[in-house]
């Protein structure tokens, strides 16, 4: 098996190099044809070496942006900057926690897209291309960075989970290009037709030989997810405004869980205490865990979460999902 | 030759339909890319440099001339001294000797030494590099080359037009080139190739952050057209400086590109640039966002005259500027010794090796320095100062020093003018003017509008009779266009009595075809083009001479001839 993926690869890059001259000009025709769909994301972050932007790519005519899950969406404005240089304001549709991605959309119909419907899957050995934002480096009406390289692996990353942190557990495609580097998360991997297979994922470094992992998440593992975001699943906040509140609903101390103070516009739910013999003591959260979702829905604020609980009836059961260290954890409360 | 089976076998499979008659041989076209690649790097490889500094490191260069210039980085030049030692592929080490800076720049231009015929990288045109092109290093990483051997990694241009701020106080990278072939440190002051191994960039920079201090898939070159540009500068011997329009710019809402500040000393302000136009074109370059214009004015030198468009009340204009340095000359010098480990390709400061340290330099060796505040190298300055000198004298020598000109105005009046070393008069347009050349001669600019005529036809003058090593004060400035950017011309700088004049001389024929005279700072000064050369007595001499001021023509004298006498009596001599 291991013999054919070099062969195969061999036959591919002899294709590559055959037709020389043409082969040069239309690579760089490939990847003006992709440059238009990769946008450069800013938001949160910008301090002890976090920076304040990723990428992303378009894949829907009607403005939707795909990218990975992480702080620097976190933030209250996140800002759009399409290749042409246009900036947006990009609402956030919804994530999905387990494969760390998000959907944004911006107010824009005729940005050039990636259907996913029409990704490509890819085989060890593959010559492929990364376009993404690395290190900021592009501003404004600069094209996005590209780097090249092949597929040489096809592995999950759940073996490597006890050396890295990571949430994801499916299969990557490992490249032998840097390509994950600050800023690159959320940026497209496509074969050398410029067709999408993969989303660009954060900085894996493993903790035990200090090696730093470059791979990218097939768009098959991550489509039923954008689809679920699409249709509503995950959503954050933008639910129905007039879905019926319980008469009384569940609070925070009611559930016996202490909060840090609430000081900024967009404090996250970190939990401070567990009040003794509470429900939240009863479900085990502990201090420091921080409440990602209420029943699915994505919380990025103690407001969020107060506002979130006001639909949930005192004596109904509390579905958390929180953020313990590198490991997400499921609990109910009032069960 | 299992695995050789297995290859044919499933070529036949995959591809039985096209390939059936495939033999063990790969396709014609395959190997011919393949020889194309490996001629390619063949030839570039001859031209790459290994620069060796001892202690203070070492980088990589890539040669650009028969006689031995080499280009490097400055930060690779700088911590190495005044000589270093360079190797070839060809297995042997040279003496090489630093020539000029360009500190802002990060480039700097060193001369190999000891032959006559080194082999020269082929120069590319790095405005026509396009993302997506292959591209290859070669250099010294990790200063590996201590069997002569430099290194080659092979990748793909990932991004042109890249804008690198400031690293440190100095340098700054505009308009370079990125990379994902694996640049490294020792790489730094090394070329980068086209698929077709022609130079296209000066590597030297890595973006690198939190995983050490290697390559993580983004390098950058600074372009070779903008070396190209400053290339006349640096065989100058100079401390070169960077331009500014003496304009900021930023972007307003609607994404142009709008002028906020200007000096009203300025030459671009002096050329009609207002507050508030809109900036579309800089130099060979449109500008669409305020990084596209630090791009498009970092490849120019201080001192150039640019084109630069731009629109106000939806009317286009089009105008050329004189460039302003950056710095002063204080400044720059007091820049560079504050950086004085300058920072390498990944910002952090190198240990200081600055102080020269006691390596043994032969006598030769040493008589091609020549140490002079604001040079790095003055002997390269007197050098070419001579050169520009004689292909303009071809040995001429005429003692006759009083000049008498009888010719025609643009309409059709008659003009005469006198030159000798005591005084200049002239009968133009039916009005008579003259200037002793005594006392302070920065305020005797007649006749009125020109800028000062005729003391700029004694300073031109007398730099023909004095030649530069008694005129005043006179240095090789570099090359520079006058009215089209791609044309490039020898200039002298001369200091007179506080006037600062410069002198154009072509570079084919070596003719003096302009000169600038600068009576005060900020203002334009007088320009004179020489033209339509004839012999006088033995002497070169222009039979029409345009006259210009600013934007305005101040007049064309033609139909010159030219009288010769000597003011003294010759058998007094």
């Amino acid at each position: 098996m291991n013999r054919s993926a070099f062969v195969i690869a061999l036959t591919l890059s002899l294709g590559w190099l055959t037709s020389a001259a043409q082969a040069e000009s239309s690579l760089a025709r490939t990847i003006r044809g992709v440059q238009p769909r990769i946008v450069k994301i800013f938001g949160a972050g910008g301090l002890r070496g976090l920076e304040s932007y990723q990428s992303g790519f378009v894949i829907s005519p009607e403005g939707h942006i795909l990218t990975v899950w992480s702080y620097v969406l976190d933030s209250s404005v996140i800002t759009i900057v399409a290749n042409d240089g246009r900036r947006f304001t990009a609402e956030l549709v919804g994530a999905d926690p387990e494969l760390e991605v998000a959907v944004l959309k911006v107010d824009a119909d005729d940005l050039p897209f990636f259907n996913l419907d029409e990704s490509v899957e890819l085989t060890s050995g593959q010559r492929v291309l990364t376009f993404s934002n690395l290190y900021g480096i592009a501003t404004g009406d600069e094209p996005a960075s590209v780097l090249h390289g092949y597929i040489t692996a096809i592995t999950d990353l759940q073996g490597r989970r006890s050396a890295a942190e990571v949430r994801y557990k499916g299969p990557v495609y490992v490249v032998d290009a840097m390509t994950n580097n600050p800023g690159a998360a959320g940026g497209a991997l496509t074969d050398q037709q410029g067709q999408i297979a993969g989303v660009l994922g954060k900085e894996i470094r493993n903790s035990s030989n200090n090696v730093w992992l470059n791979y990218s998440i097939p768009i098959r593992e991550l489509q039923n997810s954008v689809e679920d975001i699409l249709s509503g699943r995950f959503r954050p906040r933008s639910r129905d405004e007039n879905q019926n509140r319980p008469k009384q609903p569940v609070t925070l101390a009611q559930l016996g869980l202490i909060l840090l103070p609430d000081v900024l516009p967009k404090t996250p739910p970190f939990v401070e205490r567990v009040a003794p013999e509470s429900p939240a003591e009863t479900a085990g959260l502990q201090p420091n865990d921080l409440v990602m979702f209420v029943e699915r829905r994505l919380i990025s604020s103690q407001r969020d979460l107060r506002e979130e609980l006001t639909f949930i009836d005192r004596d109904d059961p509390v579905r958390l999902t929180l953020l313990r260290g590198d490991e997400l954890i499921e609990v109910t409360l009032n069960e | 030759m299992r695995t050789f089976a297995c290859f044919t076998i499933c070529l036949a499979a995959t591809f039985s339909g096209t390939f059936a008659s495939l033999d063990a041989a790969p396709p014609q076209e395959v190997l011919d890319a393949e020889n194309a690649r490996i001629a390619a790097v063949e030839k570039a490889t001859r031209s790459a440099v290994c620069v060796f500094a001892g202690a203070a490191g070492g980088g990589s260069g890539v040669l650009i001339s028969k006689d031995g210039y080499a280009v490097t980085n400055y930060h690779v030049a700088d911590p190495a001294g005044s000589f270093m030692k360079c190797s070839l592929s060809d297995g042997q080490l040279y003496d090489a000797v630093i020539v000029g800076i360009d500190p802002v720049g990060d480039v700097a231009l060193i001369k190999l030494q000891g032959r006559d015929d080194f082999p020269a990288a082929e120069i590319g045109d790095s405005d026509q590099v396009e993302v997506g092109d292959w591209c290859f290093a070669i250099g010294n990483p990790f200063l590996l080359a201590t069997d002569m051997q430099p290194t080659v990694t092979w990748g793909m241009v990932s991004g042109v037009g890249r804008y690198q701020y400031p690293s440190g106080t100095l340098i700054e990278y505009t308009d370079c080139i990125q990379t994902d072939a694996s640049i490294n440190p020792g790489n730094s002051g090394g070329p980068l190739f086209n698929r077709d191994g022609q130079v296209i960039g000066i590597n030297g920079r890595i973006s690198i952050e939190k995983r050490g201090r290697v390559n993580v898939g983004v390098g950058y070159a600074i372009s070779m057209n903008q070396v190209m540009n400053f290339l006349g500068y640096l065989k100058s011997g100079r401390v070169v400086d960077h331009a500014t329009l003496g304009a900021t710019v930023s972007t307003d809402s609607e994404g142009e590109v709008i002028v906020t500040n200007i000096l009203d000393t300025s030459d671009a302000y002096r050329r009609g640039l207002r507050y508030g136009d809109e900036l579309v074109s800089f130099g060979s370059k449109p500008v669409t966002t305020v990084n596209g214009f630090k791009n498009a004015l970092g490849i120019y030198p201080r001192g150039w005259r640019v084109p630069v468009g731009f629109f106000r009340g939806g009317e286009r204009h089009d105008i050329i500027v004189r460039l302003a340095g950056v710095h002063s000359r204080e400044e720059l010098l007091a820049k560079i010794q504050k950086s004085v480990a300058p920072p390498s390709p990944d910002g952090s400061q190198p240990e200081d090796h600055h102080e020269e340290e006691t390596k043994p330099v032969s006598d030769e060796l040493k008589k091609l320095f020549q140490a002079r505040s604001g040079y790095a190298n003055y002997h390269f300055n007197l050098e070419q100062r001579e050169r520009t000198w004689q292909a303009w004298k071809r040995g001429d020598d005429s003692s006759a020093d009083v000049w008498k000109v009888a010719g025609q105005l643009a309409d059709g009046d008659a003009a005469q003018i006198e030159l000798s070393p005591q005084k200049v008069t002239a009968s133009v347009a039916g009005r008579d003017s003259t200037i002793e050349i005594e006392g302070d001669l920065t305020s005797k600019l007649e006749p009125v509008g020109s800028g000062g005529l005729l003391l700029a036809l004694h300073a031109w003058q007398r730099l023909q009779l004095q030649g530069p090593e008694k005129f005043g004060e006179v240095s090789y400035l570099g090359t520079a266009p006058l009215d089209s950017i791609d044309e490039r011309f020898d200039v002298l700088v001369g200091l007179y009595d506080a006037i600062e004049t410069r002198f154009y001389f072509a570079p084919q024929t070596g003719d003096l075809v302009a000169m600038e005279m600068f009576p005060e700072a900020d203002s334009d000064p007088c320009e004179l083009r020489f033209q339509e050369y004839d012999d006088f007595e033995g002497v070169r001499l222009p039979t029409k001479i345009i006259i210009r001021r600013g934007d305005q023509i101040y007049n064309i004298l033609h139909g010159l001839k030219w009288t010769l006498s000597s003011s003294e009596p010759k058998d007094a001599a």
